[in-house]
């Protein structure tokens, strides 16, 4: 039997954070009650005509120039068409054969490994408006009675970025997304706030004996919108296909339907029908010309961006890769850190502390980098009682806590609560020489060879003492005593 | 040449109901009308580029600024049904 190998590309959908929609000057919002922001364009009636949102092209070309793809000269809008109640024109104004970007690459990280894929295209597009089914089965098309239509959504600026087919695992799948995203969110062009929506992906996956070059039928998964469903949904995929072919049977180019409580994809046959889109080009929107100075004035006002700041965090603080990434994954994270740095903290520690306890916290909070009572004054401050020895490591998780708690200084803390590291040495040796007197079997096991005993003496302390024994001095204090 | 088939095709993605005379009758106006269009391969356009708009206009824009919306109860003026301040229409699938 040979071993098979999976080819994976992806595709993801991102609705850009305009003020206005693409094609019509309604308001962008999120949440508000149904059918607030239309008019004549974006409900389709007769005559109105479509004008381009300007920020919406430069928010897409950022996207694309942050995706290496080179922004094409000539820009032509086509029409889509296919009929569902959430598009009132009947047709989808997106782009086709002249998009506004190709030939990009994307750099992404799967542990110590840096993966690229090139990029097939960035184009720009209309969301659909928001469909939700009354009657039967809680919100499901099945069994409902009919279905309601909120345009608030419909003529959102949407961006289609897709790829080539060079991603070589489930988890590179979500690693790819998870990090695109990132991206995305750093260009400042979208929240993609995955439960309101705002990003989604297709995926598709076919297999192909080990070290082949040719490419397998795919199969396809549509508008998944969690990370972990998609990589699920792959990883399911991969023996069914290969369970297939083994079999002598042939895989058949069809959109798949993912169980999460099941774990298992099986497709959906769709309707005879396949799709047939009768592309055109636009008749209500003239060509878009790209003057590449504007493009190139775009390039230079470019963010920093996560791949490139986790380059830097690694060779200016001499983090590993690892922390590089976490830290740098986003603008507010990494501004944090480097404001803990840049007051004086050690790179290292704060790295610790920061991916430790302060995301720890800020998950438990909801809350974003640089946001709460723990500011970058109070962590560099922590960070540096801890560095000099003044609380040890524990005592400072302890006052960490405390000073969401207790929203003070952390050397009130310190003070307040009695946390200081004993550091006192007669303080220390009456303890070292207590555990010694009261645990006379394990001083023997100790000398006769048992190294490893040492470390329930230093345990013995710590707990006498609250762990506020300065352990560099206790294991200096209790070698003496237990050698001597 | 279109055919038949083509005609029951394309009413179909159009969503258009047609009974058999006017399957036949669309066959045979649509062809003429693609052989009229037809004439036109017969130039030589070698070296001409694609016309994507009559118009010979590019780059009209707008910036991204709000303009009022319609009332919630004028966009819904002309719903075929209203529910919960939705357009309300059949079941699909």
């Amino acid at each position: 039997m040979s071993a098979w190998e999976p080819v994976i590309g992806l595709e993801m959908h991102v609705e850009l954070d305009t003020r206005t929609k693409m094609f019509c000057a309604c308001e962008v919002t999120k949440g508000d009650e149904p059918n607030l922001h239309t008019c004549p364009k974006c409900l389709a009636h007769p005559g109105a005509l479509p004008v381009v949102n300007e920020r919406a092209v430069e928010y897409a070309a950022r996207i694309a120039l942050a995706l290496n793809c080179s922004v094409q000269p000539r820009n032509i809008f086509h029409r889509k068409n296919y009929f569902y109640p959430d598009l009132p024109k009947a047709y989808q104004i997106s782009q086709y054969d002249e998009p506004l970007a190709v030939d990009g690459w994307f750099e992404y990280w799967v542990d110590d490994e840096k993966l690229g894929c090139r990029i097939n295209r960035v184009h720009m597009e209309e969301d659909a408006a928001k469909l939700v089914h009354a009657g039967g089965d809680a919100g499901r098309i099945a069994g409902s009675d009919f279905s309601m239509v909120d345009f608030n959504r419909g003529g959102t600026p949407l961006i289609e970025i897709v790829s080539e087919p060079d991603i070589p695992s489930p988890e590179a799948a979500r690693e790819f997304l998870q990090q695109l995203r990132n991206l995305v969110i750093e260009l400042g062009v979208s929240e993609c706030n995955m439960e309101e929506g705002q990003i989604r992906w297709d995926a598709n996956i076919s297999v192909r004996p080990e070290g082949s070059a040719e490419l397998g039928t795919r199969t396809e998964l549509k508008n998944m919108n969690s990370f972990r469903y998609l990589q699920q949904a792959l990883e399911a995929e991969i023996p069914r296909q290969v369970e297939i072919i083994e079999a002598g049977g042939r895989i058949d180019l069809e959109t798949l339907h993912f169980d999460p409580d099941t774990g298992s994809t099986t497709p959906l046959r769709s309707k005879e029908e396949a799709h047939d889109y009768r592309y055109f080009p636009e008749p209500d929107l003239v060509p878009l010309v790209i003057d590449p100075d504007w493009v190139e004035g775009l390039r230079a006002t470019q963010p920093e961006l996560p791949a490139a700041r986790a380059e830097r965090f690694m060779s200016q603080y001499s983090l590993s890769r690892a922390d590089a990434l976490v830290l740098g994954s986003s603008h507010a994270l990494a501004a944090f850190y480097e404001e803990v740095v840049a007051l004086g903290a050690g790179a290292k520690p704060v790295a610790n502390w920061t991916m430790g306890e302060y995301l720890a916290h800020l998950n438990a909070a909801g809350l974003e980098a640089g946001h709460g009572h723990v500011t970058a004054e109070r962590l560099a401050k922590l960070v540096k009682l801890v560095e000099d020895g003044t609380v040890s490591t524990s005592s400072g998780k302890d006052v960490f806590a405390r000073m969401i708690a207790e929203r003070a200084e952390p050397e009130e803390i310190v003070e307040r609560h009695g946390l200081g590291q004993i550091s006192d040495m007669s303080k220390l040796k009456a303890a070292v020489a207590r555990v010694v007197a009261d645990n006379p079997a394990q001083v023997e096991q100790y000398r006769g060879g048992k190294q490893q005993v040492l470390g329930f003496f230093v345990g013995q302390i710590m707990k006498a003492t609250g762990g506020r024994a300065n352990p560099q001095l206790v294991n200096e204090l209790l070698r003496k005593a237990l050698d001597g | 040449m279109i055919g038949e088939d083509d005609v029951r095709y394309v009413a179909k993605l159009a969503r258009l109901r047609l009974d058999p005379d006017e399957v036949a009758r669309m066959a045979a106006e649509l062809a003429k009308i693609l052989a009229h269009i037809g004439k036109m391969s017969e130039l030589d356009m070698t070296g001409v580029p694609p016309t994507a708009h009559v118009l010979d206009v590019v780059n009209v824009t707008r910036p991204d600024k709000p303009r009022p919306s319609l009332s919630r109860a004028d966009a819904l003026r002309n719903a075929p049904a209203v529910s919960d301040d939705c357009f309300r229409v059949p079941r699909m699938g």
